[in-house]
Protein backbone atom coordinates (compact mmCIF):
# COMPACT_ATOMS: atom_id res chain seq x y z
CA UNK A 1 0.00 0.00 0.00
CA UNK A 2 1.38 2.97 -0.94
CA UNK A 3 2.23 5.95 2.30
CA UNK A 4 0.25 8.47 0.91
CA UNK A 5 3.20 10.66 0.36
CA UNK A 6 1.92 12.10 -2.58
CA UNK A 7 -1.54 13.03 -1.25
CA UNK A 8 -2.94 16.51 -1.39
CA UNK A 9 -2.27 19.09 1.49
CA UNK A 10 -4.70 19.00 4.07
CA UNK A 11 -6.75 22.05 4.90
CA UNK A 12 -7.84 23.57 7.99
CA UNK A 13 -11.38 21.40 7.31
CA UNK A 14 -9.75 18.38 6.28
CA UNK A 15 -7.89 18.79 10.03
CA UNK A 16 -10.69 19.80 12.00
CA UNK A 17 -12.48 16.54 10.53
CA UNK A 18 -9.67 14.12 11.17
CA UNK A 19 -8.78 15.59 14.33
CA UNK A 20 -12.85 15.85 15.43
CA UNK A 21 -14.18 12.31 14.18
CA UNK A 22 -12.07 9.84 15.89
CA UNK A 23 -14.51 8.88 18.01
CA UNK A 24 -17.96 9.37 18.94
CA UNK A 25 -19.64 9.71 15.23
CA UNK A 26 -23.30 10.03 16.04
CA UNK A 27 -25.70 6.78 16.27
CA UNK A 28 -28.36 8.85 15.04
CA UNK A 29 -30.98 8.94 12.06
CA UNK A 30 -29.11 11.59 10.29
CA UNK A 31 -25.22 11.51 11.59
CA UNK A 32 -23.39 13.15 9.16
CA UNK A 33 -25.29 15.92 9.59
CA UNK A 34 -25.20 16.03 12.89
CA UNK A 35 -21.34 15.63 12.95
CA UNK A 36 -21.08 18.41 10.08
CA UNK A 37 -22.95 21.22 12.08
CA UNK A 38 -20.55 20.04 15.01
CA UNK A 39 -17.57 20.82 12.85
CA UNK A 40 -19.31 24.42 11.78
CA UNK A 41 -20.16 23.05 7.71
CA UNK A 42 -22.95 21.04 5.82
CA UNK A 43 -23.81 17.40 5.36
CA UNK A 44 -22.67 17.62 1.67
CA UNK A 45 -19.15 18.91 2.43
CA UNK A 46 -18.82 16.72 4.84
CA UNK A 47 -19.49 13.48 2.75
CA UNK A 48 -17.41 15.06 -0.08
CA UNK A 49 -14.63 15.74 1.80
CA UNK A 50 -14.82 12.35 3.74
CA UNK A 51 -14.74 10.61 0.42
CA UNK A 52 -12.06 12.39 -1.19
CA UNK A 53 -9.71 11.83 2.04
CA UNK A 54 -10.56 8.16 1.78
CA UNK A 55 -9.79 8.21 -1.47
CA UNK A 56 -6.17 9.92 -1.31
CA UNK A 57 -5.45 7.05 1.19
CA UNK A 58 -5.72 9.91 4.10
CA UNK A 59 -8.24 8.08 5.98
CA UNK A 60 -7.83 3.73 5.85
CA UNK A 61 -11.43 3.65 7.16
CA UNK A 62 -14.39 5.66 7.71
CA UNK A 63 -16.71 3.56 10.60
CA UNK A 64 -16.37 1.28 13.55
CA UNK A 65 -13.07 -0.15 15.00
CA UNK A 66 -13.61 -3.65 16.36
CA UNK A 67 -12.49 -5.34 19.20
CA UNK A 68 -13.14 -8.92 17.95
CA UNK A 69 -11.72 -10.51 21.21
CA UNK A 70 -15.39 -9.44 22.79
CA UNK A 71 -17.31 -11.30 20.40
CA UNK A 72 -15.09 -14.53 20.88
CA UNK A 73 -12.70 -13.35 17.75
CA UNK A 74 -8.84 -13.08 18.13
CA UNK A 75 -6.33 -10.37 17.15
CA UNK A 76 -2.47 -11.56 17.60
CA UNK A 77 0.67 -9.96 16.47
CA UNK A 78 3.41 -11.70 14.62
CA UNK A 79 6.61 -11.81 13.26
CA UNK A 80 8.85 -13.34 10.81
CA UNK A 81 12.31 -12.83 9.74
CA UNK A 82 12.29 -13.09 5.92
CA UNK A 83 15.57 -13.25 3.88
CA UNK A 84 15.80 -10.47 1.42
CA UNK A 85 16.09 -12.74 -2.21
CA UNK A 86 12.42 -13.95 -0.67
CA UNK A 87 10.72 -10.62 0.17
CA UNK A 88 8.64 -9.72 -2.48
CA UNK A 89 7.15 -13.50 -2.72
CA UNK A 90 6.79 -13.54 1.30
CA UNK A 91 4.88 -9.85 0.92
CA UNK A 92 2.88 -11.32 -1.36
CA UNK A 93 1.84 -14.66 0.00
CA UNK A 94 1.07 -13.02 3.73
CA UNK A 95 -0.70 -10.02 2.63
CA UNK A 96 -3.03 -12.27 0.38
CA UNK A 97 -4.48 -13.79 3.66
CA UNK A 98 -7.95 -12.27 4.36
CA UNK A 99 -6.90 -12.72 8.18
CA UNK A 100 -4.01 -10.30 8.14
CA UNK A 101 -5.25 -7.23 9.13
CA UNK A 102 -2.05 -5.17 8.59
CA UNK A 103 1.48 -5.89 7.87
CA UNK A 104 4.46 -3.86 7.88
CA UNK A 105 7.94 -3.69 7.20
CA UNK A 106 10.07 -2.70 10.23
CA UNK A 107 13.79 -2.09 10.69
CA UNK A 108 16.00 -2.30 14.33
CA UNK A 109 19.09 -0.20 15.13
CA UNK A 110 20.54 -3.29 16.64
CA UNK A 111 20.70 -5.71 14.43
CA UNK A 112 17.09 -7.08 15.65
CA UNK A 113 16.22 -9.35 11.89
CA UNK A 114 12.57 -9.42 12.70
CA UNK A 115 11.73 -7.26 9.73
CA UNK A 116 7.74 -8.32 8.80
CA UNK A 117 5.16 -7.94 11.90
CA UNK A 118 1.59 -8.47 10.99
CA UNK A 119 -1.63 -8.70 13.03
CA UNK A 120 -3.85 -11.77 12.28
CA UNK A 121 -7.57 -10.66 13.33
CA UNK A 122 -10.18 -13.42 13.42
CA UNK A 123 -13.30 -14.63 14.27
CA UNK A 124 -12.85 -17.31 16.65
CA UNK A 125 -9.61 -18.33 18.56
CA UNK A 126 -8.69 -21.13 16.45
CA UNK A 127 -8.61 -19.23 13.87
CA UNK A 128 -5.14 -17.68 14.73
CA UNK A 129 -3.51 -21.38 14.59
CA UNK A 130 -4.64 -22.37 11.39
CA UNK A 131 -3.42 -19.02 9.70
CA UNK A 132 -0.33 -19.52 11.12
CA UNK A 133 0.80 -23.20 9.89
CA UNK A 134 -0.83 -21.74 6.89
CA UNK A 135 1.86 -19.03 6.25
CA UNK A 136 4.56 -21.37 7.78
CA UNK A 137 3.58 -24.35 4.96
CA UNK A 138 3.39 -21.23 2.16
CA UNK A 139 6.74 -19.32 2.84
CA UNK A 140 8.65 -22.38 4.76
CA UNK A 141 9.76 -19.58 7.21
CA UNK A 142 9.30 -20.06 11.05
CA UNK A 143 6.44 -17.51 12.49
CA UNK A 144 6.48 -15.68 15.75
CA UNK A 145 3.41 -15.13 17.47
CA UNK A 146 2.88 -12.65 20.04
CA UNK A 147 -0.61 -12.32 21.20
CA UNK A 148 -1.34 -9.83 24.18
CA UNK A 149 -1.39 -10.99 27.87
CA UNK A 150 -2.25 -8.53 29.30
CA UNK A 151 -3.72 -4.75 27.63
CA UNK A 152 -2.27 -1.76 29.54
CA UNK A 153 -3.57 1.09 27.28
CA UNK A 154 -4.51 1.46 23.70
CA UNK A 155 -5.91 4.83 22.20
CA UNK A 156 -4.66 5.58 18.44
CA UNK A 157 -6.02 8.88 18.70
CA UNK A 158 -3.41 11.35 17.04
CA UNK A 159 -4.05 14.78 15.93
CA UNK A 160 -2.66 15.88 12.60
CA UNK A 161 0.18 17.41 12.64
CA UNK A 162 0.86 18.31 8.40
CA UNK B 1 -27.45 -20.75 24.73
CA UNK B 2 -30.93 -20.31 23.78
CA UNK B 3 -32.00 -19.93 20.18
CA UNK B 4 -32.85 -15.79 20.65
CA UNK B 5 -29.53 -15.44 21.58
CA UNK B 6 -27.50 -16.90 19.45
CA UNK B 7 -29.68 -15.29 16.92
CA UNK B 8 -28.93 -12.20 18.27
CA UNK B 9 -25.13 -12.83 17.95
CA UNK B 10 -25.53 -13.84 14.00
CA UNK B 11 -27.17 -10.68 13.35
CA UNK B 12 -24.48 -8.94 15.11
CA UNK B 13 -21.89 -10.82 13.28
CA UNK B 14 -23.44 -9.82 10.28
CA UNK B 15 -23.35 -5.87 11.30
CA UNK B 16 -19.85 -6.59 12.10
CA UNK B 17 -19.18 -7.53 8.40
CA UNK B 18 -21.36 -5.12 6.70
CA UNK B 19 -19.61 -2.21 8.92
CA UNK B 20 -15.60 -3.79 8.82
CA UNK B 21 -15.26 -1.98 5.49
CA UNK B 22 -16.59 1.26 6.56
CA UNK B 23 -19.89 3.15 6.74
CA UNK B 24 -22.30 4.16 4.13
CA UNK B 25 -21.03 7.24 2.94
CA UNK B 26 -24.77 8.40 2.74
CA UNK B 27 -26.90 10.98 4.61
CA UNK B 28 -29.03 7.88 6.19
CA UNK B 29 -26.21 5.05 6.73
CA UNK B 30 -28.02 3.39 9.12
CA UNK B 31 -30.74 3.05 7.10
CA UNK B 32 -29.08 1.60 4.25
CA UNK B 33 -27.63 -0.89 6.82
CA UNK B 34 -30.88 -1.71 8.47
CA UNK B 35 -32.23 -2.48 4.85
CA UNK B 36 -29.18 -5.07 3.64
CA UNK B 37 -29.83 -6.57 7.09
CA UNK B 38 -33.26 -6.27 7.46
CA UNK B 39 -33.88 -4.61 10.09
CA UNK B 40 -35.08 -1.47 10.70
CA UNK B 41 -32.20 1.72 11.22
CA UNK B 42 -33.56 2.13 14.99
CA UNK B 43 -32.43 -1.47 15.64
CA UNK B 44 -29.09 -0.97 13.56
CA UNK B 45 -28.30 1.55 16.25
CA UNK B 46 -29.61 0.28 18.89
CA UNK B 47 -26.98 -2.93 18.33
CA UNK B 48 -24.12 -0.60 17.37
CA UNK B 49 -24.89 1.44 20.78
CA UNK B 50 -24.81 -1.96 22.70
CA UNK B 51 -21.72 -3.05 20.84
CA UNK B 52 -19.98 0.79 21.75
CA UNK B 53 -21.03 -0.40 25.22
CA UNK B 54 -19.51 -3.67 25.58
CA UNK B 55 -16.75 -3.32 24.15
CA UNK B 56 -16.68 -4.97 20.92
CA UNK B 57 -16.93 -1.73 19.09
CA UNK B 58 -13.99 0.68 20.71
CA UNK B 59 -15.14 3.46 18.73
CA UNK B 60 -17.27 4.66 15.37
CA UNK B 61 -15.32 7.18 13.17
CA UNK B 62 -12.25 8.12 11.13
CA UNK B 63 -9.25 5.96 10.92
CA UNK B 64 -6.31 8.00 9.52
CA UNK B 65 -3.28 6.84 7.58
CA UNK B 66 -0.30 7.72 10.34
CA UNK B 67 2.05 8.75 7.78
CA UNK B 68 -0.44 11.24 5.96
CA UNK B 69 -1.14 13.27 8.43
CA UNK B 70 2.25 14.01 9.94
CA UNK B 71 3.41 10.72 11.81
CA UNK B 72 5.99 9.32 9.59
CA UNK B 73 8.33 7.59 12.46
CA UNK B 74 6.40 4.59 14.30
CA UNK B 75 8.40 2.86 16.79
CA UNK B 76 8.24 -0.20 18.59
CA UNK B 77 9.73 0.35 21.47
CA UNK B 78 10.45 -3.40 23.25
CA UNK B 79 11.44 -4.05 27.16
CA UNK B 80 12.90 -6.77 28.76
CA UNK B 81 11.49 -6.34 32.25
CA UNK B 82 11.53 -8.68 35.11
CA UNK B 83 7.70 -10.82 35.31
CA UNK B 84 7.08 -9.68 38.62
CA UNK B 85 7.00 -6.29 38.37
CA UNK B 86 5.70 -6.29 34.20
CA UNK B 87 2.05 -4.96 35.92
CA UNK B 88 2.94 -2.21 37.46
CA UNK B 89 5.78 -1.11 34.86
CA UNK B 90 2.86 -1.42 32.11
CA UNK B 91 0.68 0.71 33.53
CA UNK B 92 3.18 3.53 34.24
CA UNK B 93 4.13 3.00 30.66
CA UNK B 94 0.83 3.19 28.90
CA UNK B 95 -0.07 6.17 30.75
CA UNK B 96 2.21 8.34 29.27
CA UNK B 97 1.07 10.61 26.99
CA UNK B 98 3.16 9.42 24.00
CA UNK B 99 2.61 5.67 24.25
CA UNK B 100 -0.75 4.77 22.13
CA UNK B 101 -0.59 1.01 22.56
CA UNK B 102 1.24 -0.93 25.38
CA UNK B 103 1.28 -4.96 26.04
CA UNK B 104 2.32 -7.48 28.14
CA UNK B 105 3.58 -9.68 25.16
CA UNK B 106 5.40 -13.29 25.66
CA UNK B 107 9.04 -13.96 24.87
CA UNK B 108 10.47 -15.97 22.51
CA UNK B 109 13.70 -17.35 23.87
CA UNK B 110 15.99 -17.32 22.74
CA UNK B 111 15.17 -15.18 19.74
CA UNK B 112 12.90 -12.66 21.64
CA UNK B 113 14.06 -11.64 25.16
CA UNK B 114 12.09 -8.74 25.37
CA UNK B 115 8.06 -8.53 27.40
CA UNK B 116 7.05 -5.27 27.20
CA UNK B 117 5.77 -3.32 24.00
CA UNK B 118 4.86 0.21 23.89
CA UNK B 119 4.40 1.63 20.68
CA UNK B 120 5.21 5.66 19.99
CA UNK B 121 4.41 7.83 17.17
CA UNK B 122 6.38 10.99 15.91
CA UNK B 123 7.11 13.53 12.99
CA UNK B 124 10.97 11.87 12.86
CA UNK B 125 13.19 9.06 14.40
CA UNK B 126 14.87 11.42 16.83
CA UNK B 127 11.43 12.29 18.42
CA UNK B 128 10.60 8.68 18.97
CA UNK B 129 14.09 8.09 20.08
CA UNK B 130 13.92 10.78 22.62
CA UNK B 131 10.57 9.31 23.93
CA UNK B 132 11.99 5.95 24.31
CA UNK B 133 14.16 7.86 26.58
CA UNK B 134 11.81 8.74 28.79
CA UNK B 135 10.83 5.38 28.97
CA UNK B 136 13.94 4.11 29.82
CA UNK B 137 14.28 6.69 32.48
CA UNK B 138 10.97 5.56 33.63
CA UNK B 139 12.01 2.39 33.97
CA UNK B 140 15.20 2.37 34.94
CA UNK B 141 17.16 -0.56 36.65
CA UNK B 142 14.25 -2.78 35.93
CA UNK B 143 14.98 -2.46 32.07
CA UNK B 144 17.50 -4.86 31.51
CA UNK B 145 17.54 -4.50 27.30
CA UNK B 146 15.00 -3.00 24.99
CA UNK B 147 15.24 -2.36 20.88
CA UNK B 148 13.23 -0.22 19.23
CA UNK B 149 11.44 -1.11 15.69
CA UNK B 150 10.37 1.69 13.51
CA UNK B 151 8.37 0.65 10.49
CA UNK B 152 9.81 1.51 7.35
CA UNK B 153 6.79 0.65 5.20
CA UNK B 154 2.94 -0.36 5.15
CA UNK B 155 2.77 -3.38 3.24
CA UNK B 156 -1.03 -3.76 4.37
CA UNK B 157 -3.57 -2.08 5.91
CA UNK B 158 -7.25 -3.09 5.96
CA UNK B 159 -8.50 -4.14 9.09
CA UNK B 160 -10.50 -6.62 10.48
CA UNK B 161 -12.16 -9.00 7.42
CA UNK B 162 -14.52 -11.43 8.42
CA UNK B 163 -17.12 -13.00 6.79
CA UNK B 164 -20.78 -12.94 7.97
Amino acid sequence: MPEAAHSPPLDAIDRAIIDHLQGDFPLCAAPYAEAASALGIDENELLTRLQRLLDARVLTRFGPMFQIERMGGAFVLAAMRVPDENWTSVVATVNALPEVAHNYQRESGKGCDFNMWFVLATETTDGIAAALEKIEAATGLPVYPFPKLREYFVEMKLQVRT
Amino acid sequence: MNAEKASSDALDRRLVAATQGGLPLHSHPYQILGEQLGISAEEVIRRLQRMLDSGVIRRIGAVPNHYAIGYTANGMSVWDVPDARIDQLGERIGALDFVTHCYHRPRQLPDWPYNLFAMTHGSSRQEVLDKVEQIAALLGADCRSYDVLFSTRILKKTGLRISA
